[in-house]
């Protein structure tokens, strides 16, 4: 089967966010195949959830997701190696100020 | 009576769980196969309940009553050998006559057309029918009946999807689509026509006065299938024969591999 037959009888991949409960962010979860939005909803409702993981799903269509080139890791993410004063760790932080 | 009506809930919910069952390891995607398994073990999980009630029932009949109220073999020498029975009892040691699901639910899934229109004709039915049986006097199926209507909401709309995703779909998951829905179209009448043990529940106020739902379910099968492009069909003819004990000969199949090994191995445990 050439490439484009093996495509074209394959649904879309999606990836999968899911927050575990109100008020967190949504984390990424996995990737799935599903022919459409609803059913990438409902797959990841039925494949990443079956186990009370989370109370709201988000997906995007894998093509949509535009990433960084792992190539260009050394002049993108290096430069801030030698930054340490960017960390708020220079503070005294008063008793009274938890969950810091 | 009340009996009956639990085992004729119970027995539908066993079936159709067996049923989806069958797609495990066998579905068209790995996602579908889970989708099912789901839908399969939330079918079991009501079956569990409905049996357990089913044999706190039996077990509190008279003596003489236990005689005929389930005359299956291995039920009756339990009985004989002064036994109480347990969900287990009910779901692997009844014999077909003594099973009260509706025939649609025991009907093959032949393949993912027939799947999704039998799911379609069967949530469609249990989202209005468990809606209305909250409102039970018998607070345990009350419990059940809140419970189901939350999974079968969901169930429902998994089906509904995908009726409209392969009928309004390319022309041949169109016509497969459309031969399924007619095939299995003269097994819906028997969901509607009341049993002597259901108008007793529903008078009672146990149980659900199933004509009054069926102009609600026509209503919501008629606009699915619109969204899909798809016909209603036509036939006038119904099947019936399941609330009776009156089984197609795709029961006695389900039977003989869902009870084979407690009926070969009673008791067994693993």
């Amino acid at each position: 089967m050439t490439n484009d037959k093996l495509n074209k009888h394959e649904w879309p991949l999606w990836e999968v966010f899911i927050r575990s409960k109100a008020g967190l962010d949504h984390k990424h979860a996995g990737s799935l195949h599903a022919a459409d939005a609803e059913m990438a909803i409902e797959n990841a409702r039925d494949v990443y959830t079956r186990r009370m993981e989370g109370v709201s799903i988000w997906v995007v269509e894998s093509k949509n997701i535009h990433a960084s080139d792992p190539g260009e890791s050394a002049s993108l993410y290096d430069p801030a190696s030698d930054k340490i004063y960017r960390h708020p760790t220079f503070y005294d932080l008063p008793d009274e100020v938890k969950y810091m | 009576m009340s009996l009956e009506y639990t085992l004729r809930l119970a027995d539908d919910a066993l079936i159709l769980g067996h049923r989806l069952s069958e797609w495990c390891g066998h579905g068209p995607i790995l996602e579908q196969d889970i989708a099912l398994t789901n839908t399969s073990l939330d079918h079991l999980g009501r079956a569990r309940s409905l049996f357990q009630y089913a044999a706190e029932q039996f077990n509190n009949l008279p003596e003489n009553e236990k005689k005929t109220a389930v005359t299956s073999v291995a039920i009756q020498n339990l009985v004989n050998t002064g036994n109480t029975l347990d969900e287990d009892d009910m779901a692997f040691l009844r014999d077909g006559w003594d099973f009260r699901n509706v025939l649609l639910v025991e009907q093959p899934n032949n393949d993912w057309a027939y799947t999704v229109a039998r799911a379609l004709y069967y949530d469609a039915f249990a989202f209005y029918f468990f809606s209305a049986l909250q409102n039970s006097k018998e607070t345990t199926l009350a419990a059940i009946a809140e419970k189901s209507l939350k999974e079968v909401t969901y169930h429902l709309r998994w089906s509904s999807e995908w009726v409209v995703r392969l009928g309004d779909g390319t022309e041949e998951s169109r016509e497969r689509m459309q031969t399924a829905l007619n095939e299995l179209w003269s097994f819906t009448g028997e969901l509607f026509n009341m049993s002597d043990a259901e108008k007793e529940a529903a008078l009672s106020g146990i149980g659900v006065d199933l004509a009054s739902l069926q102009p609600k379910w026509m209503e919501r099968i008629a606009s699915v299938l619109q969204e899909a492009t798809l016909e209603v069909p036509k036939g006038t003819w119904m099947q019936e024969g399941g609330k009776h004990g009156r089984h197609t000969e795709h029961l006695g199949y389900i039977l003989a591999e869902m009870q084979f090994m407690q009926r070969t191995y009673p008791g067994m445990e693993w």
